[in-house]
């Protein structure tokens, strides 16, 4: 009788004690749920932010706004063509001279270099990609710009714009700040970035596949270039895409060299702009609403344009996992 | 037979060719990122001296002067989003390792996240103008700043936290599950602690992510040449500062300090970076 009693009050505390802990359980989900999804709701917020900022000028200029070259302040004209297209070719140009340097890097860490260098060369290459842009930026600015106005540039226009067809690229007066300049800070900021991107990926083929081709008396360049690459293909695309995402997307490494003019130039060497310049440049610059507005649609065009980059890349790198995980 | 030696000189000439090839291409590489740190320690050091931690930025023309009150927002800033980033960004993480884990809300989250992790950090700022700045505050705020910080940590600190949890042995969550604790505890009191030293690295790599942003501050605190520590006005800091004395460039003071501040900021976020890398390989040979 006795034992029933205090075993039935047992029953109902260990009963309680369990509620309480499923309770505790589905508030401690519910709450990192709720951060999670505040993820979600951030990116949600930016691009319905954006679109609404932007509302006054696509209103004003339609969606004719992403494809018209001028841009004229005292008119309050606008149109988002020109710092669209700088900061398509300048991202061109930045893959362009990257993507085969950085390739050059990761065969060089993964195949050639003595393995004892191996591990502080790639240390050396990861701390480099966390420099922030604004030191290539201040570095572009102070140091490469005038080095290439008086050096590189001038050779191009000597050579390359001499040459019919794209001598046009190359042509006009030399500032050392420009679109081709913007190109290349953007190019070695890039660097690190996608070489750290590549070795991983190359890094991943299974040693038995290398030596198996090796076996069959393959050269090291047979070797990756007909096992290593096709096998990482996925990845090192991810990678690059990754690489250009960052090249779109980058601010101040490009404010500082890009020489800020809001114009369509034939001219690689004359002054241009990119979407973030064009932002950056007019921060705290008291803009008219329609200029604001304006600044707003460049903004959204410019997260679309990341945004799908992006994506392919992620997809890329995803199949690459699938293939590596089965 | 010597068709065969033919094509076997020919294939070693290619290899050869190609490899050099790649060899130059390292050499190339590096000499730039040489020169970028070689210009930026002589140029740093050589105006680096004990005023630039005492004294705030001085008017342009000036001798003199440091960037103390740059130093302190950045300080302040760097903090709140790191706080905040960090709340944020371990939440969803846990969420993604121990509860949604392949579920379609954690599948497009952990996309997402990804995404934003790349995403320009520009749009970031704009994004806060349009909601703080413009909005709720209706001017600069270095809260604003702060809070465009944050969103720019939360990625990094939610990837890395996910990917702690996962890599803490699932027998450890089924030895704790049958002494019979409830899930809560054997996340925060047993994968919290083996994962302890990943996460850290997680929230480094952040703080070295934020404290070189320059981009999303121009739309959020902006910058100030004066000493204020409220966080409700515009406030100085590091990246802004230096973006606009480098500008400035004919003022010869004013480049010194920005070389002197951009040497700073590169410093303290290798020393992060270096960190973080120590205590994420301490935490490969516990486990």
């Amino acid at each position: 009788m006795v034992d029933a009693t205090s075993q039935s009050i047992g029953m109902r505390i260990g009963a309680r004690v369990a509620r309480r802990q499923r309770m505790a359980d589905k508030g401690f989900r519910l709450t990192t749920q709720f951060f999670a999804v505040l993820v979600l709701v951030l990116l949600g917020g930016a691009i319905v932010s954006l679109t609404v900022g932007a509302l006054p000028a696509l209103r004003a200029f339609g969606l004719g706004f992403f494809v018209d070259p001028t841009w004229q302040p005292p008119k309050e004209i606008f149109g988002g063509l020109a710092p669209i297209y700088g900061t398509l070719v300048t991202s061109v140009i930045a893959m362009i001279i990257a993507v085969p340097v950085s390739f050059g890097i990761a065969i060089f860490l993964t195949e050639l270099c003595p393995p004892m260098l191996r591990r502080p060369f790639g240390i050396a290459i990861e701390l480099l990609a966390g420099i922030p842009s604004i030191i290539y930026g201040i570095w572009g600015f102070l140091v490469l710009g005038p080095v290439l106005q008086h050096t590189i540039l001038p050779f191009l226009k000597a050579t390359l714009g001499q040459l019919p067809g794209i001598g046009f690229l190359f042509s006009g007066v030399i500032y050392g700040q420009g679109i081709f300049t913007a190109g290349v800070v953007l190019a070695i900021m890039i660097l690190p970035f996608i070489t750290a991107i590549t070795r991983d990926v190359f890094e991943t083929v299974p040693p038995l596949l290398k030596e198996s081709a090796y076996g069959l008396g393959a050269t090291t360049w047979e070797v990756l270039w007909k096992v290593v690459l096709p096998y990482s293909r996925a990845g090192v695309v991810g990678g690059v895409m990754l690489g250009l995402g960052r090249a779109l997307g980058e601010t101040m490494a490009v404010a500082f060299v890009v020489g800020s003019a809001i114009k369509i130039n034939a001219s690689l060497l004359a002054p241009g702009t990119t979407i973030s310049a064009t932002i950056a440049n007019l921060a705290n610059s008291n803009p008219s609403q329609l200029l604001n507005s304006a600044l707003l649609a460049l903004g959204l065009a410019l997260f679309v344009i990341t945004f799908i980059v992006l994506s392919l890349a992620k997809l890329q790198l995803m199949r690459l996992q699938r293939k590596a995980g089965g | 037979m010597q068709i065969a030696s033919a094509r076997y000189a020919r294939r070693r000439a290619a290899n050869a060719v190609m490899l050099s090839i790649s060899l130059a291409a390292a050499v190339f590489g590096l000499l730039w990122l040489v020169w970028i740190l070689a210009t930026l320690l002589i140029n740093g050091v050589g105006s680096l001296s004990l005023t630039l931690f005492t004294e705030s930025t001085p008017p342009p023309g000036s001798t003199g002067g440091g960037l103390l009150n740059a130093i302190y927002g950045s300080f302040m800033m760097t903090l709140i989003g790191t706080v905040i980033g960090t709340i944020v960004g371990i939440m969803a993480g846990t969420y993604l390792a121990e509860f949604g884990k392949t579920s379609r809300l954690a599948e497009v989250i952990r996309f997402v996240n990804d995404i934003l992790l790349s995403a320009p950090s520009i749009v970031i700022g704009l994004f806060v103008y349009q909601v703080l700045v413009a909005g709720l505050f209706g001017h600069y705020s270095g809260w604003a700043g702060a809070v465009a910080l944050s969103i720019i940590a939360i990625p990094v600190v939610t990837r890395t936290t996910e990917d702690m949890l996962r890599l803490v042995p699932n027998t450890l969550r089924e030895a704790a599950s049958a002494l019979g604790s409830p899930q809560w505890k054997v996340v925060s009191m047993v994968c919290y602690r083996a994962a302890r030293n990943g996460i850290i690295t997680g929230v480094l790599l952040a703080v070295a992510r934020i404290s070189g942003e320059t981009a999303p501050l121009l739309y959020t605190s902006f910058s100030s040449q004066f000493w204020s520590s409220d966080l409700s006005q515009a406030l100085a800091n590091l990246p802004v500062t230096i973006y606009q004395m480098t500008l400035n460039s004919t003022d010869p003071r004013s480049v010194e300090l920005a070389w002197s501040g951009a040497l700073l900021i590169t410093v303290t976020i290798l020393l992060l970076n270096i960190i973080a890398r120590a205590l994420s390989s301490l935490g490969g040979k516990q486990g």
